[in-house]
């Protein structure tokens, strides 16, 4: 956070999302009791469009919530999916909590890091991936799991692991 | 997709739609969909809660309360509006059957939403779904929609003169928004940090008005009680322990999955038949009977009833429903470690106990595991849990001490395998299973 936050408030009115979702975040403004209800919904939606948390994008929905830049960050801060650095365009969150790492899920992420070369929270040079390894995705009873984005991924091996990603990659060249 | 599995010993009641489309509203209906919330505002609130009560439906996400009375301690009178609050940020590792709950029937949770609003004078719902369970969102979207769209949410409901409104959400990563008062914290759009209790939620909870919140599966069984009765519910279940719950068997059993099965079914009859028994016919080592935070069962102590009371009696919880089944590869010594970690990553920091007893556990556990335990860090990690204990003001710091107390209680010996420098035993098996 720079003080230069401050000089690049929005105009009123002027928006850095696409129309869509510009449309969407003032349905979300007036659709809770209390108008700031809708923040954690918009910081989601906003990385979703953007690839992470943007210096813009946090002034834009502080303004649109009638918060503080500092209110947002405090909050933004606080939930592990919200990020404030783009990663790459696939996402690749193994998960290594009990049910997973007791069927190999430790064994996954670090199969991921040496075949994709990069370690914990890193991106590789191409952009292409980010590795993760994250806590409980909720797939337990199909462990070991893995979440790329939002897409889940369940029973994986070293070898079908290798196949999902090749999948991913070659999605990315078309 | 996950997948679905069967035994002959389910009685699928809350899982009974799965599999079956029920996702599409028409399709629902013809399942027997939106009969009971037909038959609530019908016969209004008292009876509503009089079947509930009559049930014996205690709740799912882990503390087991009794719903019915939950729901009669909102007050009959309000100045500031109602709420209903559907939790399903489900996050306790070891547990996925929300997750089946919002992917094959989000109507039942919609409808039970309903059913509870009528029951307790509220006119808005909100339906909070844990931030990874994105895909789930957009057919608990979906199913809204298609509600509104059919007359079942909005003004006069049904042609009746309730009106109820759902919101659905999700979360954005944080186990400790799956406690109550931290949900509330989080939907309000601030960070989830709990909130000191009393008051209640049902007396001052979501933007200061009465609050009810329920763990979705939780909400997804009230519609199915009201159409066969409260009382034919609590007969399926064991003593005070009414209805079934979706068991989440994950680990090392030959069939994990979710089963749904009768309240108070034995659970070891639950590991070796309904799940295939251990994989590869390895020994049990150990079982952790209801998610992440449950004390961990030894094999001599699972010959009992999977019900509150029962797992209370044997020393641990039946909590949400996660069963983790762990042979003997397993070190526990790393298990312990891994379940401190998640924790202290979940920990809000609030509360010193849990915020540095959390990261002192992690940090000891850490080295101990590496080789560089002394004899006396197995009785200061013991000594640090059990300090930890009901200093607190949320759950997530017994949480954490409970099952670190068992496994020092229960596995003092694997400890005792780690000391004086040597390389954890048990790699090698882990290993060869893995290979």
């Amino acid at each position: 956070m720079s003080l230069t936050t401050i000089s690049e408030n929005p105009k009123p009115g002027s928006t850095i999302f696409s129309p869509e979702l510009a449309a969407r975040f003032d349905r979300l403004a007036t659709l809770y009791p209390v108008r700031r209800s809708a923040l954690i919904p918009m910081l989601l939606y906003a990385q979703d469009e953007i690839g992470y948390v943007s210096d813009a994008a946090i002034a834009e929905i502080a303004q649109r919530l009638d918060l503080t830049v500092l209110d947002v960050r405090n909050v933004l801060s606080y939930y592990s999916m919200l990020r404030t650095k783009p990663v790459g365009k696939y996402n690749v969150q193994v998960c290594t909590n009990i049910s997973c790492m007791v069927r190999g899920g430790q064994e996954l992420f670090q199969h991921c890091k040496k075949r994709l070369g990069i370690g914990h929270k890193e991106t590789t040079p191409d952009g292409l991936f980010s590795l993760e390894e994250v806590e409980c995705i909720g797939a337990c009873s199909w462990a070991p799991a893995v979440q790329v984005n939002y897409d889940f991924h369940e029973n994986l091996t070293p070898e079908t692991m290798d196949a999902l990603l090749d999948e991913y990659r070659s999605k990315a060249g078309q | 997709m996950p997948t679905l599995v069967s035994h002959p010993d389910e009685v699928k009641i809350v899982s009974s739609r799965f599999g079956k489309g029920a996702t599409e509203i028409d399709r629902y209906i013809e399942l027997g969909g939106y009969e009971a919330v037909r038959q609530a505002i019908e016969k209004g609130p008292e009876w509503i809660i009089t079947e509930m009560k009559a049930s014996n439906l205690r709740g799912r996400g882990g503390a087991g309360f009794p719903t019915g009375m939950k729901w009669s301690f909102v007050p009959k009178q309000s100045e500031k509006p109602k709420y209903v609050l559907v939790n399903g940020d489900e996050s306790e590792p070891g547990t996925c059957k929300d997750h089946l709950i919002f992917l094959h029937d989000p109507h039942a949770v919609i409808e039970g939403a309903i059913v509870a609003g009528i029951a307790v004078g509220a006119k808005t719902g909100f339906i909070y779904l844990r931030g990874e369970y994105r895909y789930l969102l957009k057919i608990m979207e979906k199913a809204i929609a298609e509600a509104y769209a059919k007359g079942f949410l909005g003004k006069g409901i049904f042609g009746s003169s309730f009106d109820f409104e759902v919101i659905s959400q999700t979360g954005a990563g944080a186990y400790e928004v799956g406690e109550e008062s931290a949900l509330m914290e989080s939907l309000e759009g601030k960070r989830g940090i709990p909130r000191i209790r009393p008051p209640f939620p049902a007396v001052v909870g979501l933007y200061g008005g009465p609050t009810v919140i329920n763990n979705a599966e939780t909400i997804a069984s009230v519609p199915h009680i009201l159409r066969m009765g409260g009382e034919a519910y609590a007969k399926i279940g064991s003593a005070r322990n009414g209805g079934t719950r979706l068991f989440c068997i994950s680990g090392h059993a030959e069939r994990p999955g979710v089963y749904e099965l009768p309240m108070g079914y034995n659970l070891k009859k639950m590991i070796y038949e309904v799940a295939g028994g251990i994989r590869g016919g390895r020994q049990l080592k150990a079982v952790v009977p209801g998610g992440s935070s449950t004390p961990v069962l030894l094999p001599n102590e699972i010959d009992i009833g999977m019900d509150f009371d029962q797992v209370g009696k044997a020393g641990s919880m039946l909590g949400s429903g996660g069963v983790v089944v762990l042979d003997e590869t397993v070190c526990m010594v790393e298990f312990a470690l891994r379940t401190i970690q998640f924790y202290q990553h979940e920990s809000c920091g609030w509360c010193i106990p849990c915020r540095e007893g959390t990261d002192w556990l992690k940090k000891t556990l850490t080295r101990f595991h590496a080789g560089g335990g002394e004899a006396k860090d197995i009785e200061n990690i013991r000594y640090l849990a059990e300090n930890m204990l009901g200093r607190t003001f949320c759950p997530l710091g017994d949480a954490a001490a409970m099952p670190t107390i068992a496994f020092i209680k229960k596995f003092r010996h694997e400890f005792e395998d780690h000391l004086n420098g040597r390389p954890c035993p048990y790699a090698k098996q882990q290993e060869l299973a893995l290979a």
